[in-house]
């Protein structure tokens, strides 16, 4: 019973951001096409590069047709630190030469500009062995920070209300917040990490909706939002090692001696056995890392591609099908914005609670 | 050439996964037809399963993003 | 490598810096007293509850001893009432029976006293008529013998029965 009333209310508040979002997607996607009509005057319409574009960072915050805020470029060289605004590099259009290199923006990645114009990339994880290593506050970094202060200010109110009013039922914003974080815990995490659940309450609370307001930011399609951000790798790994740190830090003895010296298994095999757990131990939060990466990306490139069939069939009679098909795609991946928070928070309880198991062999 | 052979391997994780969340979700509805009482906790199961599987199918997406370029 | 799958060196440190301060100011200054909050008030509701449980039995016990003791003063009752009425049935027919024996006593006292009062009566009667009897027997007497030859010849009879 109380379990589905937690449901009912999730539903209700899941509705409640539907019809907002609604609302501002019907708004912004004239914005939308009147800024890809410009660029398709120019050139042939080419969807995949659009759609790449618009999933990948940027090192500048596109507001409105041509106006974008410049992003301070922040570049670790192996002569020193250099920062300077993007907006030196005129999206792409100049070189800028800093103390120590001249750089280049190719594609939204800074590169520096070699003797005889040979490009030399930053440093990936990947390849290391660059000149160069980018720290710019990228879009997605400002997105991030963007959601953070959403989030603090959110739940800094929520826990000055509860201080407030201590003792007494929620109200406003306090009752709105509530049944979710009553939700990270009698969902989430007490019945998957089971009574030792409070020590790990922070984590889930911050990592699920962290995963969530940032999941949504990535959804309004207009100035503040829209960046890919919980559906860029980097994040999405930094999460996804922290689970692995945490599990792997707070696993008992039940758990590392499942691992090192498994009982009912011949001692011969135990090589192979640690080889098959190593890749287990790996493999859980790299799951986490593709699942969230892939979904959001996924529902961006999808809606991204319902716009784009405006424009390449050059036609507005094709508009209204596209709009509907991006709402319903909208209001789709705003299930997918929770689902997807929920999922992770859920893995990773249960990847702890498996770690903090009491066995009883 | 190699989008569209990456198309391909997308396509066809994407029809694994399908055939497992399907089979997840058909199942976790009879499960919870026989016994609504248990609904949330199918819920629960039913959602890490498909996830599971819907790892399975991203990791062949991710591999044919892989493909790109 | 497809810059899609490709972590940006600069992203994971933003990332990981940008979420450990995030945790780290959310734990300290959010969770924590929110969960306290939370918690506090649940163990506060569960409290009560079980305060109020413990009132109902309180009151059920209250009720049922109430109710015990009703039965016992009703079954009481009940047995005072039909003592009382044993007691006033006795009473009535040891008074029925008292009067009666009273009554047969008087009847018997009632009869004998009237057969004295007849007895009496009766000599009363007999001792008048025994005088009347004479009184008549003497007049009857002086009137035959008013004159003397009447007497002689009486006394003649007399002395001729008498045999000697």
């Amino acid at each position: 019973m109380y379990n589905s009333s937690i449901l009912k209310i999730k539903i209700f508040t899941l509705l409640r951001i539907c019809a907002v979002f609604l609302t501002l997607a019907t708004f912004s996607i004239p914005a939308f096409s009147q800024e890809k009509h410009e660029e398709s005057a120019e050139k042939p319409f080419e969807p995949s590069e659009v759609i790449l574009e618009h999933i990948a960072d940027s090192h500048s915050l596109h507001v409105w047709n041509t106006t974008a805020i410049p992003l301070p470029v922040i570049l670790y060289t192996d002569k020193g630190l250099e920062v300077f605004s993007s907006s030196h590099f005129e999206h792409g259009h100049a070189d800028y030469t800093g103390k120590y290199y001249t750089y280049r923006l190719v594609e939204d990645k800074v590169k520096i500009v070699g003797a005889n114009n040979i490009l030399a990339d930053s440093a990936t994880v990947w390849k290391w062995n660059s000149s160069l290593i980018d720290f710019s506050i990228t879009r997605n970094v400002a997105s991030m920070w963007m959601g953070m202060i959403v989030l603090l200010v959110i739940f800094f109110s929520v826990s000055s209300a509860y201080k407030k009013r201590s003792g007494k039922a929620p109200k406003g914003l306090q009752s709105f917040m509530e049944p979710l974080i009553l939700f990270v815990r009698d969902d989430i995490a007490r019945p998957n990490i089971g009574y030792k659940y409070q020590r790990f309450m922070p984590l889930l609370l911050t990592v699920f909706f962290f995963i969530w307001v940032n999941n949504l930011i990535g959804l309004v399609p207009f100035f503040p939002g829209g960046a890919n951000l919980t559906g860029n790798i980097a994040v999405t790994l930094v999460l996804s090692v922290i689970t692995l740190i945490v599990v792997n830090l707070n696993g008992n003895k039940h758990y590392w001696a499942h691992i090192f010296i498994p009982a009912d298994v011949p001692v011969w095999i135990w090589p192979l056995w640690w080889v098959i757990e190593l890749v287990g131990i790996i493999s859980k939060p790299f799951a986490l890392m593709i699942r969230l990466f892939a979904n959001i990306t996924a529902g961006h490139i999808i809606v991204l591609s319902l716009i784009s069939l405006i424009f390449v069939f050059k036609s507005m009679g094709i508009a209204p099908v596209s709009v509907a098909f991006v709402i319903f795609m909208d209001v789709l991946e705003l299930l997918v914005a929770a689902l997807q928070a929920f999922i992770f928070t859920l893995l990773t309880a249960l990847f702890i609670g498996g770690a903090i198991e009491e066995h009883h062999h | 050439m190699i989008g569209s052979i990456a198309a391909l391997g997308a396509g066809l994780s994407v029809i694994g996964a399908g055939i497992g969340i399907g089979q997840i979700g058909g199942k976790a509805v009879e499960g919870i037809a026989r016994q609504p009482e248990a609904a949330s906790k199918i819920q629960t199961a039913m959602i890490i399963a498909a996830a599971l599987v819907e790892g399975a199918a991203l990791f062949g997406v991710v591999v044919s993003f892989l493909g790109l370029r | 490598m497809n810059p899609l799958v490709t972590p940006e060196i600069g992203l994971v440190v933003w990332t990981t810096v940008s979420f450990l301060v995030l945790f780290f100011l959310l734990a300290k200054f959010a969770w924590k007293p929110i969960m306290g909050a939370i918690d506090e008030r649940e163990r506060f509701i569960e409290d009560s509850l079980s305060k109020a449980e413990a009132a109902k039995d309180e009151m059920a016990r209250l009720t049922n001893e109430n109710d015990a003791l009703l039965k016992q003063a009703r079954i009481e009752r009940d047995a005072i009432l039909s003592e009382a009425k044993k007691v006033k049935d006795s009473i009535i027919s040891e008074a029925k029976e008292a009067a009666h024996k009273e009554g047969a006593r008087q009847i018997e006292l009632a009869r004998i006293e009237i057969n004295n009062q007849k007895a009496i009566a009766m000599a009363d009667v007999k001792n008048q008529v025994a005088t009347l009897s004479l009184e008549i027997a003497e007049k009857v007497l002086r009137k035959q013998f008013e004159d003397s030859s009447k007497q002689d010849a009486l006394v003649a009879e007399l002395l001729k029965e008498v045999k000697l």
